[in-house]
């Protein structure tokens, strides 16, 4: 009761309600105004306490603002930069989205995004010779499997052994880079590459694509396929609905004879596995290699927006927009601001926090929620009188 | 260190002291976080905690002079985060895990945005008791060496036992956590309990990070810490909720945290990012060896979500 999980959502009961009541699409448009206007109002009072933020910092805060909307969505070019910033974050997102339908909070898609790099890498090396399709594929392939098996491990523990996913998946997140770092500076070392330690380039001729007209590469497709995918796979299929009934009540799913653990498996690696595909995506796209510029915190940003869209696929996608815009204009407060790197950081953690605490005022407005109290009674006493 | 006379016999030592080392920030976060799970909540803002209390130490004792009144700070800045996921926590379906890693990245971010002047300058650091000056041998010295806050800390654990054995506030806090309806039919204020448990154990993790920037390693850089305020919430699963099985707890993670230094000290430099994964997968593997799908870990309040 003092706690309850991120899915104690009531949509599904106002629904059911009004259906019988017969104003179905009242209810659906008050719902989804709630869930449009909530989020909205979050994103607005975290700009203004981080607008205080700087100001106390001593910067100028209209400025500030200009120069993130200038570094985010001012050009052509800068929009192009938060496209790219998107891309990643869509899949890693997922990774947090999906297990999240099941009631899991995980938090492991950073670990799962460097080692699907590192499958990437070794399997791009192993096809090497091979056209670049069959490369780009089994990069794909092979990330996924990595970062799959490596999320699907985490749900495994949870459900069969009871192992905490949020604490297990942010333990594996820092084995994973150790992992990672270990076979990059060792038995991966390209040894032409000096400064930076790198794997062996993948080669030019196999680096993955720009969507047409735009510097942006084909992961950004990956991502809005993925999430689409995702949104099919949980509102329209068995799977999702099995899972959906786990992550209400884990309980009743057992007695009710769905492989609750089998189910959570899948959809643990399925997470692991789109987070996986982002790190291939960026090797395969942005760095051409593997090497510590891919640890910059896509995971744990994915899951800064898995919960700003309410864990749902379709939502995202502008949210990843959002905040690959805010990444992207990181690097511009730098300069004309002089504010630190951590600027970004900053502002982040005050959305997560604005956000999930937003998460209360739901329900309370009551022009956007007439339906629930009213219409309560009658729908419970209705059944009977159907029968 | 690097020379030691010890040979083979330098792993074992460098080990231990490493162990007390090391061990401090695991302690005092672990205590916090006991405190605050006794109340029937989980706080994995912790680890933002202790880099925010390694933060403002470094920075109280530089612009002070005193290292001591950093530490103080410290602890007070770890009073304001825990009493924020407290307050944030104590509306209605705001979800104490998710505020906790909103928590763990505001900490970090703001951290290394307000400590970004203070990686150039040196501070006042908190000095060292020698234990070890009976000995001949520099590394047996410089293994037992320890701080005066670590002995704080283990004074705390027995402090909390007794607290929470002992006194009735201890019993209040322990009402709240197995059955905050029971505590709310008594009169009790549940949120209030755990509000202040929560802030207290704020205090305890930002008083650890002071040790870290303070004490050991004793600088204040935005690699200082690594994950031990999310092992330490580990770790307190692991004591199963007792102060004092916290202290033993640390004292082993410490241990294990020293695994990657204690081999580079005899020579062993090898696979370095490996073994400075042996903590995290230490951790783990204690998790798996203590948890079961089937029924709940001993001793744990029964209003926690952490192992549903």
């Amino acid at each position: 009761m003092t706690a309850g999980s991120p899915q104690t959502n009531p949509t599904p009961a106002i629904g059911a309600h009004t259906r019988a009541a017969g104003g179905e699409w009242v209810a659906r448009l008050a719902v989804g105004t709630e869930s449009i206007l909530v989020p909205v109002a979050g994103i607005a009072v975290s700009f203004a306490l981080f607008g205080v933020f700087v100001a106390l910092a001593g910067a100028n805060v209209l400025d500030v603002y200009y120069q993130m909307y200038r570094g985010a969505f001012g050009s052509w070019f800068s929009f192009q930069n938060t496209l790219l910033r998107a891309a990643p974050l869509t899949l890693t997102a997922l990774c947090t989205a999906l297990p999240a339908q099941l009631g899991l909070v995980i938090i492991g898609g950073e670990g799962a995004l460097v080692l699907g790099a590192l499958g990437a890498v070794v399997a791009a090396h192993t096809l090497e010779g091979s056209s670049s399709w069959a490369v780009l594929l089994g990069m794909g392939v092979a990330a996924c499997a990595v970062g799959g098996t490596w999320i699907g491990m985490q749900g495994a523990l949870r459900t069969l052994r009871g192992v905490n996913e949020t604490i297990s998946s942010l333990l594996l997140n820092y084995i994973a880079i150790g992992i990672f770092k270990h076979l990059v500076e060792g038995p991966m070392r390209d040894p032409a590459s000096l400064n930076k330690p790198s794997t062996r380039p993948i080669g030019e001729a196999n680096a993955l694509g720009s969507i047409p007209g735009m510097d942006v590469h084909w992961g950004l497709v990956y991502g809005v396929i993925g999430c689409m995918v995702a949104y099919v796979l949980m509102r329209r299929t068995t799977f999702g609905f099995a899972a959906k009934m786990i992550g209400g009540n884990p309980r009743a799913a057992l007695l009710s004879g769905l492989p609750v653990h089998r189910i959570i498996i899948v959809a643990c690696a399925l997470a692991g596995a789109a987070a996986g595909l982002a790190g291939m995506e960026e090797v395969a796209a942005v760095h051409g290699t593997a090497n510590a510029s891919l640890i910059v915190g896509y995971g744990y940003t994915g899951v800064l927006v898995a919960f700003l869209a309410r864990q749902h696929p379709l939502g995202i996608l502008p949210v990843s927009v959002l905040l690959g815009g805010i990444g992207a204009s990181g690097g511009l407060l730098q300069r004309t601001e002089h504010l630190p790197d951590a600027t970004v950081n900053v502002l982040q953690g005050i959305l997560f926090i604005v956000i999930l605490a937003s998460e209360t005022l739901r329900g309370r407005f009551n022009i956007l929620t007439p339906p629930i109290q009213k219409t309560q009674r009658p729908a419970a006493a209705a059944p009977p009188a159907a029968a | 260190m690097t020379e030691t006379p010890l040979g083979f016999w330098g792993l074992p030592l460098a080990l231990a002291g490493g162990a007390l080392r090391v061990s401090a920030p695991y302690l005092f976060v672990s205590l916090g976080e006991c405190l605050t799970e006794k109340s029937g909540r989980i706080n994995l803002g912790q680890e933002g905690t202790l880099i925010m209390g390694a933060m403002s130490g470094y920075g109280v004792s530089y612009l002070s002079g005193s290292a001591w009144l950093g530490v103080l700070a410290a602890g007070c800045v770890g009073v304001v985060f825990g009493g924020l996921h407290a307050w944030l926590c104590s509306s209605r379906r705001v979800n104490d895990v998710a505020v906790g890693i909103a928590l763990m990245l505001l900490g970090i971010g703001l951290a290394f945005f307000l400590g970004k002047p203070l990686i150039q300058p040196t501070a006042p650091r908190l000095s060292a008791i020698e234990l070890g000056s009976w000995s001949h041998f520099a590394p047996v010295r410089a293994a037992l060496e320890i701080n005066a806050l670590l002995l704080w800390g283990v004074a705390a654990a027995f402090a909390m036992r007794f607290f929470f054995q002992r006194t009735r506030w201890g019993l209040l806090v322990r009402i709240v956590g197995e059955d905050a309806d029971a505590a709310r039919a008594m009169g009790y204020d549940a949120n209030r309990v755990r509000f202040l448990a929560t802030a207290a154990g704020g205090f305890f993790a930002g008083v650890g990070g002071s040790f870290l920037s303070l004490y050991y390693p004793g600088s204040w850089s935005e690699g200082l810490s690594s994950g031990q305020g999310l092992m330490a919430v580990a770790l307190v699963i692991f004591a199963r909720w007792d102060p004092v099985r916290c202290l033993w707890a640390s004292l082993l993670f410490g241990g294990a945290g020293a695994i990657g230094p204690a081999l580079q000290s005899i020579g062993i430099i090898g696979g370095y990012n490996l073994y400075a994964t042996a903590p995290y997968v230490f951790t783990l593997v204690i998790m798996v060896a203590t948890s079961s799908a089937r029924r709940t870990i001993a001793g744990q309040p029964a209003e926690l979500t952490v192992a549903r």
